[in-house]
């Protein structure tokens, strides 16, 4: 049924299905997993029983979002082989080695030490426990290091010859491969958004259940006081400095991929007196223009080359072949800007409420945060979009064309495996989704301390011990990633 | 590229080595997982599934790295057999794949749900079983020899040349002896009837699992000439019937165990060291070719500059692993407890 399509296309469609599924995973528990560190750390330290009830409510959350993480993931680490085999065996000796690094240092890190973080804190003391929380949170990160520098290569690759005979990508110096250089842009953009991503998650869920017993405020949980709080610092301190970073990741891109700032801005033309920043159009890439343009004069001059005079290239000074598809680009990186204002707007009002005294009073704050809770999710896709297809129609930018990278498949066996992806993907990790919105939908605390309508408590047979079955049910009653 | 002699011989035999290393323990780790999940099928009683699947909740994530690492080290150690190996058993590697997805999703997402447990749990079953068929039709399928074009560095061969009579059946091979892992990790991680009952499954299990080494055996070496040569000329015969004596013997160790109460770490054991000697004879099958008989290690090697500064991280990163691997394990060492979970 898939004879008439073009497999590179298909298998295309597949890396990017699977790596978007994937991306939503990591970009949240990045965050998360540092968050429950530091409630962890706050638990100890302050013996306020906020912060374990905090942290007991989203490790659960965490479990199953990590896990949903991991099994995706390893789909990721064979689709380099299974789908784009040609590209595998050229850049392989390049990136192959900080890929390497990243399962040595990161993968075991994480997956060592999750089991303890999650069921071990009887078993180990606080500070065996402690260290496995950090083992995790510090793990995602190392994790993000490596897999965004092999990324950033592929973007602006440094650190290589070509070899004649094999045409394979060959090392010449690690450090230059490894910090190549849009690497340290990307890297602080790309974790600083999945930071923001937990945030306003978790932002959003504190907003949810203030919002719920606004007429009662005495049912209101320190617990989910204190995580909306926490949220929305993160959002007053880090939306401005992520728009800062990204402004300055948009220069580092115009300095190595000038195509893709074109395609971002929406500029065809050449400019050579300033040119206009595009707030709306609808690019046509076959009349190679922008239709419908309604744009700012010089002020993507002022942006990109801080000077309202400056002149710039547009895609028509790009052979066709080699533009990106623009629309994609366009459209996708207009939609990460505007989210990355909206949140810069929400930290603003929840830090003009929490001035006035009324952070857990302002019903119609607390609804803005509940409406933004996925947008940080949706933003990271955005961006990512726009960086991705932005880079086309080259794997290793510039070197290595798409077209040439892919495996010498027939288009049945990708479209195949495609629609399983697919069917299987929506299915599985719609109920997985399923089950942390319901988990979320539960208030923190009173959640945790009485669950009396529990459904599974496999382990404990009914009855026993009278005397700490408060205690048993604390911990114990929902069995799972509970303590 | 040239086989070069000298330093960069031994740094990738010992990227073989390390790669080999990586697939071994995934093998053992997680095949007692994949076969605890098909053993499932088995135990329907809900407060025996949760005891099996607590045993292993707290490292399945960690043996399973084991298969990312095998993976990544392929890409990154000898990156033309990984683009080779690939797309030559693209299905049940997809197949493979997919059913991790169930298998892994199944340890949280059975804990959150009543009404849609046993649905999980089919998943679990079902995802165990085809991961672990899928694994061994990827080994029969490489070790039949996979058709390539070695001028353009690429498969040429079709999309069902990976389903013979043989890949099937070290599928099938592969699902019993993981099974045998699932089984006698069992009979160590737990106590009373579910023990007693792993004991007998066992036993059944470690007679197919030696019965399938030696259909496996029997006729790897008619399949290329190859390995023929390798295992029946020479020093080698001692070699292959020493194997052979060694593997009845680990099996004889394990079936004797099995029958005497308080032995209930020694069949596990036996069982592990039947899979390492399988292993090493696979490998003394192959060597030196990563992808039989077309490549071998050298030919499909990453350049010697990309390998040492990998093997860098890995003499400093691995034995860290293997430490708090085995840090994990000891925590949560012993025999389940049923009634108070993994507290």
């Amino acid at each position: 049924m898939f004879e008439s399509f073009d497999p590179v296309m298909l298998a295309r469609i597949q890396f990017a299905f699977t790596v978007s599924f994937h991306f939503l995973f990591p970009a949240f528990t990045i965050g998360l997993a540092s968050f429950l560190a530091v409630l962890n750390g706050m638990w100890l330290w302050t013996r306020d029983t906020r912060y374990l009830d905090l942290f007991r409510y989203w490790v659960k959350i965490f479990a199953l979002a990590f896990a949903m993480g991991v099994v995706s993931g390893i789909v990721m680490s064979y689709q380099f082989g299974t789908n784009w085999s040609v590209f595998s065996d050229k850049a392989g000796p390049v990136i192959g080695a900080p890929m390497a690094y990243e399962v040595l240092s990161a993968f075991f890190l994480e997956a060592g030490f999750l089991g303890i973080m999650l069921f071990g804190r009887d078993r180990v003391g606080p500070a065996l426990h402690m260290v496995a929380c950090l083992a995790v949170a510090v793990g995602t990160a190392i994790s993000a290091f490596w897999i965004l520098s092999v990324n950033s290569w592929m973007h602006t690759p440094a650190g290589f010859t070509i070899d004649p005979d094999t045409g394979q990508f060959l090392p010449t110096d690690f450090w230059q491969v490894i910090f190549n250089p849009s690497f340290p842009y990307r890297l602080m953009h790309t974790v600083t958004a999945a930071y923001l991503t937990t945030a306003f998650i978790v932002g959003g869920v504190g907003a949810l259940h203030l919002l719920r017993h606004r007429h009662r405020r005495d049912k209101v949980s320190p617990a989910t006081r204190t995580m909306f709080s926490m949220a929305m610092w993160m959002a007053v301190i880090f939306a401005p400095v992520q728009i800062f970073l990204g402004d300055m990741h948009g220069l580092n891109t115009l300095e190595h991929q000038p195509a893709k700032v074109m395609a971002m801005e929406g500029h065809f033309e050449d400019h050579p007196e300033g040119a206009p920043l595009y707030l709306f159009g609808l690019p046509n890439q076959d009349e190679q223009r922008l239709d419908y343009a309604i744009g700012i004069p010089k002020l993507s001059s002022l942006i990109l080359k801080h000077d309202l005079n400056a002149p710039m290239q547009g895609l028509s000074s790009i052979p066709r072949e080699d533009q990106p598809p623009v629309a994609v680009v366009f459209w996708s990186f207009r939609v990460m800007v505007a989210i990355g204002f909206a949140m810069l707007g929400l930290g603003a009002w929840s830090l003009w409420a929490r001035l006035r005294g009324r952070l857990h009073d302002s019903p119609w704050l607390h609804r803005a945060a509940v409406v933004m809770a996925p947008s940080g999710l949706i933003a990271v896709l955005a961006g990512w979009i726009t960086t991705e297809v932005g880079r086309q129609p080259f794997t290793v930018y510039g070197l290595l064309r798409t077209g040439d990278s892919a495996a010498p498949l027939d288009a049945q066996a990708v479209g195949a495996s495609l629609m399983a992806f697919i069917v299987i993907y929506f299915a599985v990790f719609g109920a997985g989704t399923y089950y942390i919105l319901r988990l979320m939908s539960r208030a923190p605390a009173l959640s945790e301390a009485r669950l009396k309508d529990v459904t599974h408590s496999p382990i404990r047979t009914a009855g026993v011990t009278p005397a700490p079955q408060h205690l048993a049910r604390r911990d114990g009653s929902n069995n799972q990633p509970g303590e | 590229m040239p086989i070069v002699e000298g330093f960069s011989f031994d740094l990738t035999v010992i990227w073989a080595f390390v790669i080999a290393f990586a697939v071994l323990v995934y093998v053992v780790l997680d095949g007692f997982d994949l076969g605890l999940g098909m053993l499932f099928a088995a135990e329907p009683e809900s407060e025996d599934r949760d005891v099996m699947m607590n045993s292993v909740a707290p490292v399945w994530d960690g043996n399973e790295t084991w298969l990312v690492l095998g993976g990544g080290g392929l890409f990154a150690a000898f990156p033309l057999a990984y683009s080779l190996i690939l797309p030559a058993l693209y299905a049940p590697i997809i197949a493979m794949l997919l059913a991790l997805i169930f298998r892994g999703v199944a340890f949280e997402f059975r804990w959150r749900t009543k009404r849609w447990r046993g649905v999980w749990d089919l998943a679990f079953i079902g995802g165990s079983g085809m991961a672990a068929f899928a694994q061994g039709v990827t080994l029969g399928g490489l070790l039949q020899g996979i058709t390539i074009d070695k001028a353009a560095r690429s498969y040429a061969g079709g999309w069902w040349d990976w389903l013979t009579p043989f890949s099937v059946m070290v599928g099938l091979a592969v699902m019993a002896g993981y099974m045998l892992l699932g089984a006698t990790w069992l009979v160590m991680k737990t106590e009373g009837r579910l023990r007693d009952r792993m004991r007998a499954r066992a036993w059944v299990l470690g007679l197919a699992t030696v019965l399938f080494i030696g259909a496996v055996s029997l006729w790897t070496p008619f399949l290329q000439d190859g390995y023929y040569s390798r295992w029946f000329t020479g020093w080698a015969r001692g070699l292959a019937l020493g194997v052979a004596v060694a593997v009845l013997v680990l099996a004889l160790g394990m079936f004797r165990t099995l029958r005497v109460r308080h032995h209930d770490y020694w069949p596990f054991v036996f069982a592990l060291g039947m899979f390492v000697l399988g292993f090493a004879g696979l490998g003394f099958s192959m060597f030196p070719y990563i992808v039989p008989t077309e490549v071998t290690i050298w030919e499909a090697a990453a350049p010697r500059n990309s390998q040492m500064f990998m093997l860098v991280g890995a003499a400093v990163l691995v034995p860290i692993i293997l430490i708090y691997t085995a840090l994990s394990y000891w925590v949560f060492r012993g025999k389940v407890d049923p009634d108070a979970g993994y507290h």
